[in-house]
């Protein structure tokens, strides 16, 4: 293995230790998401990278920018796809950073957990990905760049059956599909 | 997928024999309506000649996975080889109280087409209840097993049998974070299994047309969702369109001219309806709430679906052309799922309650509701084409999604004879 590739490997690691560990503060409930924080300034794209790079952070604008900064999840109670307070601060600061990256474009995908039905949990999802859409709207992001989908109870990202585990399926998830790295 | 090469042709020739064809009342007869039955003791002898045994062992097998009938293990036979010419040694049968005894005789002509002739006995009067023939060529012979089974059983129980029947059904594998989903058919007793799509894709919900061998299911990606009609002779598919939003739960009128089916837009989920010669659809439901799981009377008139309009998901009924709906669940809990049965008399639904659900049936009026199973996760029953057995989905916590039966007395619930994961079964008609 090259040296290379063990380096790629290691900031794969990195990323995915932070996606999961924002996961989990998201999960265990209504905690307030933190608003994001600054980046650490703009477009070091053409600046050739000094020496060994440490790692700090994904680059403004990309996906991992938005995943670990932003957050692309936002969490429902049970059958029902009322905004809660938690997720109103997410929802706005996906609004703020889609308002700075206006070629970016989202797929907003509603999920519930299995307690329900398929064909209801289709229709619940869709509700929940309707909801997240007129959040963004409102905060001026044009509903051409959205588009919606429900995978229902297809999708779940936690396998579990505790409460725990169906709280973390019942979301609404802000997919990047174009215009972003 | 060629239904036509599995066509078997029936001749259904009653046997002369002699005396013992007298049309005398029967002494032995299963009533299904009960639910505490004992099963009826039957010996089902290896038919003699080629596939004899194999033939033998397929309607042992289904008259025992009905639940209705206790087939005696072979080692207990004391006649053996029994002539389909003569009749059989009563006393014999008696002694290990066999009521019922199935036996047949199976020949193949020099063109590799196959005969076989059966009777089935009334041990204890010592009459002939049924003496008939099948005709097909010899690759067909489990479909001539399956028509033998539904014959005994037509006899025994007063009801049409539901033996040469298929399942469509939903594949499952991988984990549960990603699992695969793929459109699957096989015989309702699990032999045949065959894809009929790749898994690329979600596929959920397939239904059978009660009137011919199509099917209508939902698709899922990324982009959106699609449903489908697949022709299982013609294997032919197509999409119903396209309709500015999630379209799900699609699902045949009983005499198949119709599509009922949900569209969501802007998050508002309503039942609409296609007539499949015209392809003009209409919505039936304007309410804001989440209306779907539209399944039809038999006689077309009416729909029966599933809607969150009074604050949790119950079940409704409404005239066909969308007006006059009204709610039939009253019960504690959360009902979903709507299936009319083929008969008309009973509406089979996925009740949600107390943290458990159940797979339960009540009449059209909302009276005489009976849970017949109670589990972590049961959902989404379809109706054997007779109505005495629904098949559906359970999940154990953490576990695969299985494939489950029911009578409609709820006594006989058991594992369909699938083995690996699968979802959202249907039941197809009885084969021609």
């Amino acid at each position: 293995m090259t040296t290379a590739s063990l380096a790629k490997r290691t900031v794969q690691f990195a990323v995915i230790a932070l996606a999961a560990a924002s996961v989990s503060a998201c999960a265990s409930r209504p905690k307030p998401t933190p608003t994001p924080t600054p980046g650490p300034g703009p477009a070091p794209y053409t600046e050739p990278a000094p020496a060994p790079a440490v790692n700090q952070g994904p680059l403004p604008g990309t996906r991992q920018d938005f995943t670990i900064n932003v957050g692309d999840r936002v969490y429902f109670d049970f059958d029902s796809y009322s905004v809660r307070a938690d997720a109103a601060p997410v929802l706005a600061a996906q609004a703020a950073w889609l308002n700075r990256y206006p070629s970016v474009m989202v797929r907003l995908e509603g999920n519930a957990d299995e307690r329900g039905t398929r064909e209801y949990n289709l229709a619940l999802g869709a509700r929940r990905a309707n909801a997240v859409r007129d959040f963004l709207v409102s905060r001026g992001v044009s509903s051409s760049r959205i588009t919606t989908v429900s995978y229902g109870k297809e999708r779940p990202i936690d396998p579990g059956t505790s409460e725990d585990a169906y709280q973390r399926n019942r979301n609404a998830h802000t997919a990047i599909t174009s215009g972003a790295n | 997928m060629r239904l036509r090469t599995l066509f078997v042709a029936l001749t259904a020739a009653l046997l002369s024999a002699g005396a013992f064809t007298s049309p005398a009342r029967a002494q032995i007869e299963v009533d299904v309506n009960r639910g505490d039955i004992q099963p009826l003791p039957v010996a089902v002898p290896s038919f003699r000649g080629d596939r004899g045994a194999e033939i033998a062992q397929v309607i042992t097998s289904n008259l025992e996975r009905s639940g209705l009938f206790r087939p005696i293990d072979e080692a207990a036979f004391i006649e053996r080889d029994l002539d389909i010419r003569f009749q059989p040694r009563f006393a014999d049968w008696k002694t290990i109280n066999a009521q019922g005894l199935v036996n047949g005789e199976v020949t193949v002509d020099g063109t590799g087409r196959l005969t076989v002739n059966f009777r089935l006995w009334d041990v204890f009067a010592e009459q002939q209840l049924l003496g008939m023939q099948f005709t097909s060529t010899s690759e067909n012979w489990r479909r001539v097993a399956h028509k033998i089974s539904d014959a005994v059983y037509e006899r025994l129980t007063g009801e049409k049998g539901y033996f040469d029947t298929r399942v469509v059904f939903v594949a499952e594998s991988g984990g549960r974070i990603n699992r695969i989903k793929r459109l699957a058919i096989m015989d309702q007793d699990g032999a045949n299994p065959s894809y009929l799509t790749d898994g690329s894709y979600i596929v959920m919900t397939p239904r059978f047309s009660s009137t011919s061998q199509e099917i209508t299911y939902m698709a899922l990606r990324p982009e959106g969702s699609s449903i489908y009609l697949f022709n299982l002779e013609t294997g032919r598919r197509e999409s119903l369109g396209s309709f500015n939003g999630m379209v799900f739960a699609p699902r045949f009128s009983h005499d198949g001219s119709k599509v009922a089916f949900s569209v969501e837009r802007g998050g508002n989920t309503d039942v609409h309806v296609m007539d499949l010669r015209s392809r003009a659809s209409s919505r039936l439901t304007s309410d804001p709430s989440i209306d779907t799981s539209p399944s039809f009377s038999p006689d077309g008139g009416q729909i029966t679906f599933n809607s969150d309009r009074g604050g949790s998901p119950q079940i409704y009924v409404m005239n066909a052309d969308g007006s006059g709906a009204r709610r039939i669940s009253f019960g504690t809990g959360r009902y979903m799922t709507p299936v009319w049965s083929p008969s008309g008399e009973f509406i089979a639904f996925t009740k949600q309650a107390g943290g458990q659900f159940h797979i339960g049936v009540m009449r059209p009026d909302g009276s005489g509701e009976r849970l017949l199973t109670t589990s972590y996760l049961d959902e989404g029953p379809t109706w054997a084409p007779n109505g005495r057995v629904l098949m559906f989905t359970r999940e154990t916590p953490g576990g695969a999604a299985r494939l489950w039966s029911v009578d409609v007395t709820g006594r006989i619930v058991r594992p369909a004879p699938y083995p690996q994961s699968g979802s959202d079964p249907a039941w197809s008609p009885l084969l021609n």
